[in-house]
């Protein structure tokens, strides 16, 4: 019974299923009823109206690509500019036996495989009258070879296109950025209209950034085509609006001595005038060839490059995240000025080594025997880690960390290119956020002096001196100068002012004393290199080691033990003149060693190149410009 | 055994069978896929490398639907809960990967290739509507309404917000089918429609003035003709200058001048058009309609029905694709942006597609085996 009910409803069921299919099958012939109507209301009804309008349906816009503005140093030295360049092209209709053709260009310029395959490629996504790029990037001898010989070579055509060059190559790869072919990440981001006929668009640096102005708008052209798509005659033309010509803070002659200093070293250097937050140099060593990226870089070369140990392509100023080391300590020293923690005047015996009491563990010195009895100015001059154990010791974190951030540690500056990044500044919510651990106390001590998990690029380092150099004024760094649409004047954008540090004023005598200290007294860390040879202006400023390698309690660092690769990072931070400070440097040496021996040197020759006319000044300007 | 009809089989059938495939369903797609080639290759402007891209993904689809076909109808029913689950967690990864690249976001990572759930969901959907219905008996009633719209709605919902309206419409189509084809009261589609019918008028006074015009815009093109409105100008030019004969392969002006915007994905049925004239687009409805009907036919005759419904769904979720395209294409539909079924360039759809044809061939032989 059960189961005749069951095949009872399975035979409904499938019943009803029929009458479903009928009725959809029905609805669908009705649907397709209606399109063959509509289809051929369109193909029949209305054919002759259709052919007349797409007979008319000659007229087709194409889009002419803008130039690209310049870019330029503070002095109208050119950084990025456009030239032309030729490419050769071959219209398949035209040239015959493709091979012999091939063959018989050989004879005039060099065609590797990877031209052919490419070449290939395009004949076949083609149609045979329209022109397939051959080879780009020829010499102006080539063209000329090439155009004397025109008859011999039927479908060959010589293209002048504008395309970037970089004059100054790898010094200002990273400061300058450069552009490179459009691909499929950048158009989904870009506007395809407004790149209908751009080939280039910025792909770092202010290239990037200011992607935007650099590229203007296009122009159109209505042209008029036949049968076969060949256009007969121009209609009407809309002329496009060129890029906006840029003007960087940059000095090409301070850039190139501040590469110089580096001496082949990989490293960064920022130099930034503390009056206005202009970015004067910005390097990082090593630098690659922007040029390469523009003719479209191969993807073996583009491995080497990428896979090289030293990393041409990480802009170290920018994006290289370090610990400052004591270069940390002057700020560290006004925060305990500006909370009342000490006063200039307090000494203390600076031992080799400093216990929170009641704990066994021993925070050691950089100097074994310690430093003896030190006031704050000298505990900055001589780098007395004990000093600012005990002073950080007594602050506490929370103390500490506003002024820190006040100065913009953990925050990126918002300077005007790509790539910057934040670096990181410890508190307990951050320890909380980050690590789901509670802050440790001997945390805050070698927080106080820039090691453990503090982490500043070199920009922010130059950002954070400026500041110290101008009492408390923070100008937005940036590397904009003025812009030039050629419709009026330049415009110059006006400095911005952040949020100023305020302490009283002299505390900030207290710590620029301490500074003048560091290079200028014989017990500096900054003296044997730099204060010793009595530099014609006054320098402050402070030596520090960044660690690679972290050490046990109770191991010392040895640099001829150590490799190469883990001895510390050099570094120096400093202004000049100190009574009126023109410019603020941090200079980076990886893997450099001690601050003092190797980057206050390389700072000290950028601030000569600078300030004193006539040393270091002299323009490397290649003669292409 | 193997004489049912007491003729001896040949090899090739023979070699059909052994390979569960139906005959007459593989012949009528080998025709279009082969037509969709030819169109293809005069839209993209005589491009060799695309037409063998297209070829290489319609070997990989038509490799999808040989291995599906192997699948028993159980096998496939038994999955269909899993499939369904995993293809919500899906779409909820690539909601939370999107939130947090901060962008639309489609498509899943796997690493060695990219992956649309959205995708598996158009196949996920009607399978887990018919495993549903396939445990209850009966017309649906109340509760059911209920549940396979939830089972709907939720992976709709989800669709949408990546955002892909067509996608989540098709989806939407699939599972609604199912229903459709299990024999929903017809008081049932009366109080949908009138629900449908009283939220318009809501919807529309809680939209944006821009909004509205955008909405305004999808159904009367002509009244933007230089965004969404050129599409369909160029595209009725194509079609109506094609005639009845057509301008012939390889020489549709509208087509090869590219007047006509995305002449090789969705528009390419204008291409077809202009060149082969209404009787090609005609041959071409008659295509579709037999295929869509050995479907059904198919469908019809299986033995449960978890495959009836499944196998009816997908046959006619094809025909909703080419009429909602073609409907676009000749300017009676919005612009939605859905292919051609198996004819547009693009791969994604092509593979979904010859996945759900071999879900069909698995039904059509356990009709075979159990007849036999």
């Amino acid at each position: 019974m059960a189961e005749r009910d069951a095949y009872g409803e399975e035979q409904q069921d499938r019943e009803r299923f029929v009458v479903r299919i009928l009725l959809a099958l029905v609805i669908l012939a009705a649907i397709l009823l209606a399109l063959g109507w509509r289809l051929s209301g369109l193909q029949v009804g209305a054919h002759s109206h259709f052919t007349t309008l797409s007979e008319n349906n000659r007229l087709r816009v194409e889009p002419i690509a803008p130039t690209r503005g310049v870019i330029r140093d503070r002095n109208g030295i050119l950084l990025a500019g456009n030239r032309a360049s030729y490419q050769l092209e071959v219209t398949v209709e035209q040239a015959g036996d493709l091979d012999s053709l091939l063959t018989r260009l050989r004879g005039y310029l060099e065609l590797s495989e990877a031209d052919i395959e490419r070449f290939r490629r395009g004949v076949r996504q083609r149609r045979p009258f329209q022109p397939v790029l051959l080879k780009a990037g020829l010499d102006d001898e080539t063209v000329a070879r090439i155009a004397v010989s025109r008859h011999e070579l039927p479908g060959v055509e010589i293209e002048a296109r504008p395309l970037r060059f970089y004059p100054l190559g790898s010094k200002f790869s990273h400061a300058v950025g450069y552009v490179g072919r459009i691909n499929q990440q950048d158009l989904q981001r870009l506007d395809g209209r407004a790149y209908a006929g751009t080939s280039h668009t910025g792909k770092g640096g202010v290239e990037r950034y200011y992607e935007e102005l650099l590229h203007g708008r296009p122009g159109y052209r209505q042209v008029e085509v036949n049968a076969q798509g060949r256009v007969i005659r121009e209609l009407s033309v809309t002329p496009p609006q060129p890029g906006t010509n840029l003007t960087l803070t940059l000095d090409v002659s301070l850039q190139q001595a501040a590469y110089r200093a580096l001496a082949g070293r990989d490293g960064a250097i920022v130099a930034i005038d503390p009056n206005n937050g202009e970015v004067l140099a910005l390097v990082s060593a090593p630098g690659f060839d922007p040029e390469a990226f523009v003719h479209g870089i191969s993807q073996a070369d583009f491995s080497a490059v990428r896979d090289n140990k030293r990393r041409p392509l990480f802009n170290r100023a920018l994006s290289g995240q370090y610990p400052p080391g004591s270069t940390i300590k002057p700020l560290v020293g006004l925060a305990a000025l500006n909370e009342d923690v000490t006063t200039a005047d307090r000494e203390m015996f600076a031992r080799g080594y400093f216990q929170i009491p009641g704990h066994e563990r021993r925070y050691r010195d950089w100097r074994r025997e310690g430093h003896g009895r030190v006031d704050l100015s000298r505990a900055i001059a001589v780098s007395s880690d004990v000093y600012f154990y005990d002073l950080a010791h007594t602050m506490g974190i929370d103390r500490m960390v506003p002024i820190l951030g006040a100065f913009g540690i953990g925050q990126r500056t918002g300077i005007d290119s790509t790539g910057e990044r934040a670096g990181i500044l410890p508190s307990r919510d951050w320890k909380r956020a980050t690590h789901d651990e509670v802050w440790f106390p001997g945390e805050t001590l070698i927080t106080a002096i820039g090691q453990g998990y503090m982490l500043s690029t070199p920009l922010q380092m130059a950002d954070f001196t400026a500041a110290l150099a101008a009492r408390g004024e923070r100008y937005q760094p940036h590397l904009l100068r003025a812009m030039d649409n050629g419709r009026g004047e330049p415009e110059y954008p006006l400095p911005v002012n952040r949020e100023p540090v305020t302490v009283d004023g002299k505390h900030w005598d207290a710590i620029h004393g301490a500074m003048v200290e560091a290079v200028n007294a014989r017990h500096g860390t900054a003296w044997g290199s730099v204060g010793s040879t009595r530099p014609e202006y006054t320098i402050a400023g402070k030596t520090g080691t960044s660690q690679v390698f972290g050490l046990g309690e109770d191991e010392e660092y040895d640099e001829e033990e150590l490799a190469q690769r883990l001895w510390d990072h050099a570094l120096f931070v400093g202004y000049a003149p100190a009574e009126d400070p023109r410019i603020a440097v941090a200079v980076l040496v990886e893997h450099g060693g001690s601050g003092g021996r190797v980057a206050a040197p390389v700072a000290r020759e950028v601030m000569d190149a600078y300030l004193l006319e006539g040393s270091g000044m002299t323009l490397e300007v290649p003669e292409n410009e | 055994m193997i004489s049912v009809t007491g003729r001896e089989m040949s090899i090739s059938q023979w070699a059909l069978r052994s390979l569960r495939l139906d005959s007459v369903l593989l012949v009528l797609l080998s025709i279009l896929l082969l037509l969709g080639l030819a169109v293809l290759f005069s839209a993209t402007g005589e491009n060799v490398i695309a037409l063998e891209r297209q070829l290489m993904r319609i070997g990989l689809g038509l490799a999808a639907m040989l291995l599906i076909a192997q699948v028993s109808v159980h096998a496939l029913r038994a999955i269909s809960p899993w499939l369904f689950v995993a293809g919500v967690l899906l779409l909820l990864a690539v909601m939370w990967v999107g939130d947090v690249g901060k962008g639309a976001q489609r498509w899943l990572d796997l690493g060695f290739m990219r992956f649309q759930p959205s995708e598996v969901m158009k196949l996920a959907v009607p399978m887990m509507v018919a495993w549903y219905l396939s445990l209850r008996n009966g017309r649906p009633r109340f509760r059911d309404l209920v549940a396979t719209a939830a089972l709907i709605l939720v992976p709709v919902y989800l669709i949408m917000q990546q955002p892909d309206l067509g996608t989540s419409m098709l989806v939407g189509a699939a599972g609604f089918l199912v229903v459709f084809l299990a024999g929903l009261g017809w008081r049932w589609f009366l109080g949908l429609g009138v629900a449908v019918a009283a939220a318009i008028p809501v919807l529309w006074s809680q939209m944006l003035d821009y909004q509205r015009q955008r909405v305004l815009t999808l159904f009367n093109p002509e009244s933007d003709p230089l965004g969404a409105g050129y599409h369909i100008i160029q595209s009725k030019i194509a079609i109506g200058s094609g005639g009845l004969y057509g301008k012939g392969w390889l020489n549709g002006t509208q087509s090869q001048l590219e007047f006509l915007p995305e002449r090789s994905t969705d528009f390419i049925f204008a291409v077809y058009a202009e060149e082969f004239g209404f009787i090609g687009v005609a041959l071409l409805l008659l295509l579709y309609f037999a295929i869509v009907a050995r479907g059904l036919w198919i469908a019809a005759l299986a033995q449960d029905r978890y495959a009836r419904l499944l196998g009816g769904s997908i046959s006619l979720t094809f025909a909703v694709y080419m009429v909602v395209n073609i409907g676009m294409v000749t300017g009676l539909l919005p612009v939605v942006g859905v292919p051609l079924p198996l004819v547009s360039y693009g791969g994604t759809s092509l593979v979904t597609l010859m996945v759900a044809f071999g879900i069909l061939m698995s039904i059509a032989s356990q009709k075979r085996l159990v007849n036999r």
